[in-house]
């Protein structure tokens, strides 16, 4: 028993190293920073910052576009996921590659792609010009960004929800028709609330990430519009005032944690009921 | 002779090349327990499944009621269904599972709680009005499953194997409820399984299928006391299957004895197949019977005992209530009536034991 017990230990150390390492003590070290100024004393103000005009604007701004861009992922990629979860076998294979071909490119790359997209003089306009219609102003803009969001994060939406739309059974939709539901019925009955876990796991899996990002916003933002994220990378790169940055990044990472919370408990329930 | 109410006339279906129905055509009549009987890929659920809507014949059609509802919707036709693995709504309680088609019917609420309360009565599961389906053990669920589909007054219960998940002695218990609900219902059941013994037990009529092919219909004691074929008998209880030679109407070679019979009609000098139940092959003292044999094996069934006996190059089984040591030296004597001869099918595809195969003992 005891035995075991170490070699468990063993086992596993190699991830307990990297955890600490990376995970564990970077996470201290921001709650430490994010709690003291500049002279090693605590305070609340770096917290407190959050509400000052410059970062609640950035603050908000990035929850809107972040929830811009979770409602747009959801928006499409429910239908694909229902493609996925339902289509025949050569459905679903060109499917699946057409969405998973861009992921193998760097995100980067992905992104300044879309910058050559969506220029003033880029692909897009280009297109736009030559059928006679009028060029449109995109880049540096909200929109922008959002669309640089859905892009990133839309594969991390359909997943989740072709998990949760994969494991309800055939027959249970088919069970909804045979008792006299519409199509439409049995999905609105059915389908859609067999599938909230997947929702709220896809939701948080686009949430948060767009929350936080600094480099779609800078990329595909200019320097005009500033996100929460883009304000905590210069306090770290330019202002080198990292108190502040962590003080503003453990307001962000509240936020996260809310929102795991609200998934863990439904996908608690979830399995309570399995 | 009662209504017909479901026909099935000339329904073919393949998927991707393969026949799964071939020219399948026949017909169902009101308030009776109808069992599609047959191994796993006979066609049984797809036949079922075309009943219900949710496959479409590539040729051919389902008459209900005297209409055409080949291309029917499975929401507008008047029967109803009870899943393999219950297929339930995990995320309603077992009320607004039972109430889901009549809500959809927009019935009013005072209704459909009466039918709610009538229904899980009917399925002694009175109470259980607010439980989660994933909290119930598998046979009440099944039980929720039905009721969920009765409330709606179909004039056609289909069921797709739905004792098959259940424990021995918790089916056993369901065709008993099944059988009941069926007489209290007054409505007609089709019933598919793969399992002999729950069909016998239940139908008022099987259809054993084969391949996508019915190989014969009629009664559980025509089926089990007078299979046509080899498949049949086989399928259908235990079985001594053998080949033997047609001599002459009354007399059968079988395993170069001859037997006298009730069977007529099949030629002289005709290879037939034959199938004689265990339970009706007799031992006799040496010199008594038609044939010696010797006692091989004996195993104690609880109401009988299933030997072996080595006769004719044959071992025969059979079920006695008298017990033999193994060893015995025996007789082995069936009476003419006892004895069933079938045609020898003529296309592969019925053929139950195959050319290559000895006179052995099958048991299903």
């Amino acid at each position: 028993m005891e035995k075991s017990r170490k070699a468990i230990v063993l086992q596993s150390s190699p991830y307990l190293v990297w955890s600490i390492l990376f995970i564990i003590v970077p996470l201290f070290m921001v709650l430490y920073y994010g709690l003291t100024d500049a002279e090693g004393n605590f305070t609340l103000a770096n917290i407190a910052a959050i509400a000052q005009p410059e970062q609640a604007k950035a603050f908000g701004l990035a929850l809107a576009l972040a929830l811009a861009a979770t409602a747009i992922c959801f928006l499409l990629a429910y239908p694909l996921a229902m493609i996925l979860a339902r289509g025949r076998a050569g459905e679903r294979g060109l499917v699946t590659t057409l969405f998973l071909l861009p992921m193998w490119m760097n995100f980067l790359l992905r992104t300044f792609a879309w910058m050559t997209i969506l220029e003033d003089g880029g692909v897009l306009n280009g297109i736009l010009t030559s059928l006679g219609l009028p060029a449109a102003h995109i880049i540096n803009t909200s929109g922008a960004i959002i669309i640089g969001m859905v892009y990133n994060f839309l594969p991390f939406m359909i997943l989740p929800l072709y998990n949760a739309l994969a494991s309800i059974d055939e027959n249970v939709i088919n069970a909804a028709r045979d008792l006299g539901a519409t199509a439409a019925q049995t999905f609105f009955r059915v389908i859609l609330p067999l599938s909230v876990p997947g929702i709220l796991s896809g939701i948080t899996m686009v949430f948060i990430p767009s929350l936080t990002t600094f480099a779609i916003s800078t990329l595909l933002g200019g320097s005009k519009i500033l996100l929460i994220g883009n304000i905590i990378e210069q306090e770290f790169t330019l202002s080198y005032d990292w108190n502040l940055g962590s003080g503003l990044s453990l307001v962000l990472m509240v936020f996260v944690i809310i929102n795991i919370v609200i998934s863990g408990i439904t996908d608690r329930k979830e399995e309570a009921h399995r | 002779m009662k209504k017909e109410l479901i026909r099935l006339d000339h329904v073919s279906k393949s998927y991707d090349g393969q026949m799964i129905l071939d020219d399948l055509s026949l017909v169902i009549h009101e308030n009776e327990f109808v069992t599609l009987l047959g191994p796993s890929g006979c066609g049984k659920t797809t036949t079922l499944r075309i009943i219900g809507g949710f496959e479409k014949p590539d040729s051919g059609k389902v008459i209900f009621d005297g209409e055409d509802i080949t291309d029917l919707a499975p929401n507008k036709r008047q029967l109803n269904t009870v899943f393999q693995k219950y297929a339930l709504f995990t995320h309603m309680d077992v009320a607004d599972n039972i109430a889901f088609g009549l809500k959809i019917k927009n019935k009013p609420q005072s209704y459909i709680d009466d039918k709610i309360r009538y229904a899980l009565k009917l399925v002694n599961l009175e109470g259980f009005e607010n439980r989660m389906p994933e909290s119930l053990s598998g046979g009440q669920q099944q039980r929720i499953a039905i009721a969920r589909a009765i409330v709606n007054e179909p004039k056609v219960l289909l069921l797709d194997e739905p004792l098959g998940a259940l424990d021995l002695k918790m089916r056993q218990d369901m065709q008993y409820e099944l059988i009941r609900l069926k007489n209290e219902l007054g409505i007609t059941f089709i019933y598919v399984t793969h399992d002999q013994e729950e069909a016998l037990t239940m139908s008022d009529h099987i259809i054993v299928m084969n391949q996508g092919y019915i190989q014969q219909e009629g009664s559980p004691e025509d089926i089990y006391n007078e299979p046509e074929n080899a498949f049949v008998a086989d399928f259908i209880g235990d079985s001594n299957l053998m080949r033997a030679t047609f001599l002459r109407d009354g007399m059968v070679r079988i395993l170069d004895t001859d037997f006298p019979c009730v069977d007529k009609g099949f030629g002289d000098m005709k290879p037939v197949d034959v199938v004689i139940r265990p339970e009706d092959v007799e031992l006799v003292p040496r010199g008594e019977g038609q044939m010696p044999g010797t006692v091989s094996h004996v195993i104690f069934k609880g109401v009988h005992y299933e030997l072996e006996v080595m006769a004719g190059g044959f071992e025969w089984l059979v079920h006695t209530t008298k017990y033999f040591e193994v060893g015995t030296e025996v007789d082995i004597r069936v009476d003419p009536f006892n004895i069933q001869v079938m045609n020898r099918p003529a296309s592969e595809d019925e053929e139950a034991i195959s050319p290559e195969d000895e006179p052995s003992a099958i048991q299903a």
